[in-house]
């Protein structure tokens, strides 16, 4: 166990963020689910008593008759706003007191620095690049995140949970956004920064960054594992397989979004676009877990190689 | 001639006690200076505690404007918000002030550039704490921006009739991704450049527009016409790209992401305010949807 590499790595100023990343995240996870799961109790009580649900107020938050719906935004908002900006501004100079802003070298093209890393919140992408050539990895699927984040309030027909926390009105909703998010974003983040050293190898938290480690990984592609060596031959098994890829997670797709009673109802109200979007998205998104796993397990590095795009 | 009183003596003390009577008089209103001329002429409204006054104070002020005067009792809770969106803001301000004055002390030109940040670092009075607080406010702002999108998503808050909110919000997302990152190039040491060089190396696969993308050669893609050359104005990481990244990261983005903050807080306010805690919708009240 290096704990000094350990060290090095935690309290780097740069990676300080990650560090924070690692208590926030989780706190902010539990403190909205915290209250999800208190809103659905309720919800559960008033679906069993349709009296209280006719009087109650719907909500957890107290109240009394007696107590005004409406409270003045001077002074119970402002002075929350006021306080909040200054306890931001004392974190950020005790913050920029304590910890100074990186300064490498001088920008020298001629020496490479390993591991070269981008930014922190980009490190999600990069680490994409060790399962997908960089024309996915760089360029289609950020795009698609940002197209994916962009469609989500058009293809969620839920009319329920709009602006409460609840857990049990939206599982699919929260189990999507919070795989897509914890798992593919912030996880990906935290191994880009914490577990790849140079040569972008892995390191585990403790392993000292060794510059002259060699890893033995042959790495095959789909096709050669069948002995598949001619090119147009591997282009069309490499179709035959992405097809069967596709269709096969399309399905599964369409299970999970068929799962319950509830969601059944929800995807009856879905028109045909709609669904097909989500299914596109869901698609592409599963491609990641699905390359991540054949790539550390089995070893394989492309589904379907062409001549002019490698998948 | 010495029994000759001069004829102006007890009118000019007569006078002289006319205007310190008058002095004090005026001194006295002042202990009650919001009813002076200035103070009005500013305040435009009085500032006493009744309902009345507690809304003007906030409808009538330029800065708080976009505040309605009254909202739900539930809506201050901490826990609701997590204040995530209102610290972006807050953030992106004090990004705004650091940032103008680092620009007093950097000149983007590969000659310069490296040097200013060590005389910004060693010789510029508090020129450390600026850049520092900077950084780390970039880097707070990326976080923040995360968790409030997390939160919006958590409540629901981009459902019907806030969709298009929710929009303007991951645009102004990837626009504080994109602020971090054109800055980073900018104190042109080694971390920026191999940051930016890994990053913009991605640029050159973009499909048919680039030079190493699927199709790129086919659509005439060479690295001194392709997207990544539009990016760096150059086919490497150099001066050109330097100014490039100065002019979006100070003036291009922050003008950009300015004009989609303003429709973003708008939004909020036409879109009836904040979304929550709002009271809670049973299953069994889905109404059905009506045929189109």
């Amino acid at each position: 166990m290096d704990f000094n590499q350990l060290w090095k790595i935690l309290a780097s100023p740069d990676n300080i963020p990650i560090t924070l990343l690692l208590f926030i995240v989780p706190f902010y996870t539990w403190y909205g689910f915290r209250q999800a799961f208190a809103n659905d109790k309720l919800i559960d009580q008033l679906e069993a008593n349709p009296e209280m649900a006719k009087t109650h107020h719907r909500k957890t938050q107290p109240w009394r008759p007696e107590w005004t719906r409406d409270v003045h935004v001077w002074p119970y908002l402002l002075r929350i706003e006021f306080l909040a900006a200054l306890i931001v501004t004392i974190i950020l100079f005790v913050w920029s007191i304590l910890l100074n802003a990186p300064l490498e070298e001088p920008a020298n093209p001629t020496l490479t620095m390993n591991p070269s890393k981008a930014p922190w919140y980009f490190l999600g992408l990069q680490e994409m690049l060790v399962y997908f050539d960089p024309w996915m990895a760089g360029v289609v699927l950020p795009s698609l995140i940002i197209f994916g984040l962009v469609v989500i309030p058009y293809i969620d027909v839920n009319p329920l949970g709009n602006g409460y926390y609840t857990y049990k009105q939206r599982k699919f909703a929260l189990w999507t956004f919070i795989f897509g998010f914890l798992i593919l974003w912030i996880s990906m983040i935290i191994i880009g920064t914490m577990i790849r050293g140079p040569g972008w190898m892995w390191f585990w938290p403790g392993q000292t960054w060794d510059h002259n480690r060699v890893v033995f990984e042959v790495n095959r592609d789909f096709h050669e594992i069948f002995g598949i060596r001619n090119a147009w031959t591997a282009f069309i098994f490499g179709g035959g397989v992405m097809t069967v890829y596709l269709a096969a997670s399309a399905w599964g797709v369409h299970k999970l979004i068929t799962l319950t009673e509830f969601s059944r109802k929800m995807y009856k109200r879905m028109s045909l676009l709609q669904y097909v979007v989500m299914q596109i998205f869901l698609i592409t998104m599963l491609l990641l877990p699905v390359k991540i796993a054949l790539r550390l397990l089995l070893r394989i590095k492309y589904m379907w190689v062409t001549p002019w795009f490698n998948v | 001639m010495a029994d000759t009183q001069p004829p102006v003596e007890p009118n000019f003390k007569d006078s002289l006690l006319a205007i310190k009577e008058k002095a004090l008089e005026e001194a006295k209103a002042l202990q009650t200076p919001e009813k002076t001329e200035v103070w009005k002429s500013i305040l435009r409204v009085k500032h006493d505690e009744t309902p009345r006054s507690r809304s003007l104070g906030v409808l009538s002020n330029v800065f708080l404007h976009l505040h309605p005067a009254k909202i739900n009792r539930d809506a201050v809770a901490y826990n609701y918000t997590w204040g995530m969106g209102g610290i972006s803001f807050y953030i992106y301000i004090v990004l705004v002030f650091t940032g103008a004055l680092l620009m007093y002390y950097y000149h983007p030109s590969k000659v310069v550039a490296f040097r200013d940040i060590l005389y910004l670092e060693h010789d510029v009075p508090f020129g450390k704490l600026l850049r520092n607080m900077h950084r780390w406010s970039a880097h707070l702002m990326v976080i923040t921006v995360e968790l409030h999108m997390f939160r919006v998503f958590l409540t629901g808050s981009y459902k019907a009739p806030r969709q298009f909110n929710w929009v303007v919000g991951v645009i102004l997302l990837v626009f504080t991704l994109l602020l971090s990152f054109t800055g980073y190039l900018l104190p042109d040491d080694q971390l920026g450049f191999w940051a930016v060089t890994v990053g913009t190396n991605m640029a050159r696969a973009t499909p048919m527009l680039g030079s190493d993308g699927p199709f790129g050669a086919a659509m005439g893609m060479t690295p001194f016409n392709d997207v990544r050359f539009a990016l760096l104005g150059g086919s490497i990481v150099d001066s050109n790209a330097l100014l490039r990244a100065y002019i979006w990261h100070c003036v291009g983005i922050p003008i950009i992401a300015s004009t989609f903050m303003v429709v973003h807080f708008w939004r909020v306010r036409k879109d009836g305010g904040i979304s929550g805690p709002s009271p809670m919708m049973l299953a069994s009240e889905i109404k059905e949807l009506k045929k189109a």
